[in-house]
């Protein structure tokens, strides 16, 4: 299967350890991702505003690019990249004038109707893979291990773009399962981390970081899954001053779910770029075994 | 909070018109169940609850709301739009009422004060939403 794939911006920058393992374990299971040539930023995030529409732009550009590319449906690893396309495709199916006023100002490409489907990474594990054919792909399995998944918010908000049940979303503790790995449940999967709060006011976000690990913790979590490069960056920042600021604070190792497939698929190391990690959680991995 | 003045003219202002038409949303669907704060995940930091902001704009009360931090500080996570049970989509009103004031070229943050430091540790995907949300 070959599917069309849209980095994003910090995919290919800070996230490399997302993309890579991510596009190692799909080529494990037998799909390609061809990369879109000329992409452009989605523009991170989505403009709620009803007459603001040159900030959906950017992302319907990306669509007419995939439609360029010969594709019907476009695949990505970013949950915002994943949100603000999704949801621009949505308005150019669903809003008539909108469409109409966004075609028109783009007059030098075809009118586009949305007639793109927008996925992301976790959707095509779950719906054209298959659990059962990943399943059959490890070869070291998770023996147990005691997984949280965290979902933040633009997989499951609005209801619209949701993934899975915005409220009970499963799919990443079925994917731990899959891979061998003991699914744990907190309270705080779906809250958000304070996202890009992170820029003004980072003591918040660092807050609220306290707050979402120490629940993955209590509840027995030793490890934190994500699908999302900034909740991956807030969650891995405060962690350094949360251990100045509590000194009972003891953090949790965190991993993209790629990452961690990469690994019980027993896949080459290089292909986690573990580096990216905090140092904290490549020891972890290697006082775990999961690493050499 | 202080004593606030209610008056015909603050109740069929501008401000709440602006705010409807921006918004797409109907501000008097609220019937005040304080869900949207219960869920807000920033609502520890702000110092008008993201329900009381909604009262204060069917009041038309543009000064109390302008003068808080609360608007500043959504994340726009949307859960508070998840939830509702009246279908009121509260993080559209925030976002409008941000926009009140950046579309007057006020920044919120102003991205050229930021130092080098900052600037290279945070991931582009932050500073663009970021730029996104609180600048003109």
């Amino acid at each position: 299967m070959i599917l069309s794939y849209f980095p994003g911006c910090t995919i290919k920058t800070r996230a490399r350890n997302f993309e890579d393992s991510a596009i190692a374990v799909m080529r494990e299971l037998g799909v390609n991702l061809e990369e879109l040539p000329r992409w452009n930023c989605c523009g991170t995030v989505y403009s709620l505003a009803e007459d603001d529409l040159v900030h959906h732009v950017a992302s319907v550009r990306n669509l007419m690019h995939i439609r360029k590319q010969g594709h019907q449906k476009v695949v990505t690893l970013c949950a915002f990249c994943y949100n603000s396309l999704h949801r621009a495709n949505e308005i150019m199916r669903d809003n008539p004038d909108k469409r109409f006023a966004i075609n028109s100002f783009m007059d030098e490409e075809d009118p586009y109707e949305g007639q793109i489907s927008v996925s992301h990474l976790l959707q095509v594990l779950r719906d054209d893979i298959g659990l059962d054919k990943i399943s059959a792909k490890v070869i070291k399995p998770l023996d147990g291990l005691k997984i949280a998944s965290y979902y933040g918010c633009t997989l499951l908000r609005p209801k619209s773009a949701a993934i899975d049940n915005p409220e009970n979303p499963i799919i990443l503790q079925s994917l731990v399962k899959a891979l061998g790995g003991t699914p744990i449940e907190f309270p705080f999967a779906i809250e958000c981390c304070g996202s890009f709060q992170v820029v003004d006011n980072r003591d918040f976000v660092n807050e609220r970081a306290y707050e979402i690990i120490n629940s993955a913790m209590k509840n027995g979590a030793e490890v934190l899954l994500v699908s999302c490069p900034l909740c991956e960056f807030n969650l891995r920042q405060a962690q350094v001053k949360l251990k100045q600021k509590y000194t009972d604070f003891k953090g949790l190792p965190i991993l993209y779910f790629t990452q961690i497939m990469a690994l019980s698929f027993g896949l080459d190391i290089k292909v986690n770029d573990f580096e990216l990690n905090s140092t904290e959680t490549q020891e972890w991995l290697k006082k775990n075994k999961l690493v050499a | 909070m202080a004593r606030v003045e209610l008056s015909s003219k603050k109740l069929h202002s501008e401000f709440i018109k602006k705010v409807a038409e921006i918004s797409g949303q109907n501000i008097y669907q609220c019937y005040q169940c304080g869900k949207c704060s219960a869920g807000c995940p920033m609502c520890f930091a702000m110092d008008i609850l993201p329900n009381q902001i909604i009262r204060l704009a069917q009041l038309g009360l543009e000064d109390e709301i302008a003068s808080s931090k609360t608007i500043w500080l959504c994340a726009s996570c949307l859960t508070c739009d998840a939830r509702c049970p009246k279908g009121v989509d509260l993080s559209r009103i925030m976002e409008a009422m941000r926009l009140l004031t950046l579309r007057k070229n006020k920044n919120h943050i102003e991205p050229s004060k930021m130092n080098r430091e900052t600037l290279a540790e945070l991931p582009a995907i932050a500073l663009v939403s970021s730029f996104r949300k609180l600048t003109s």
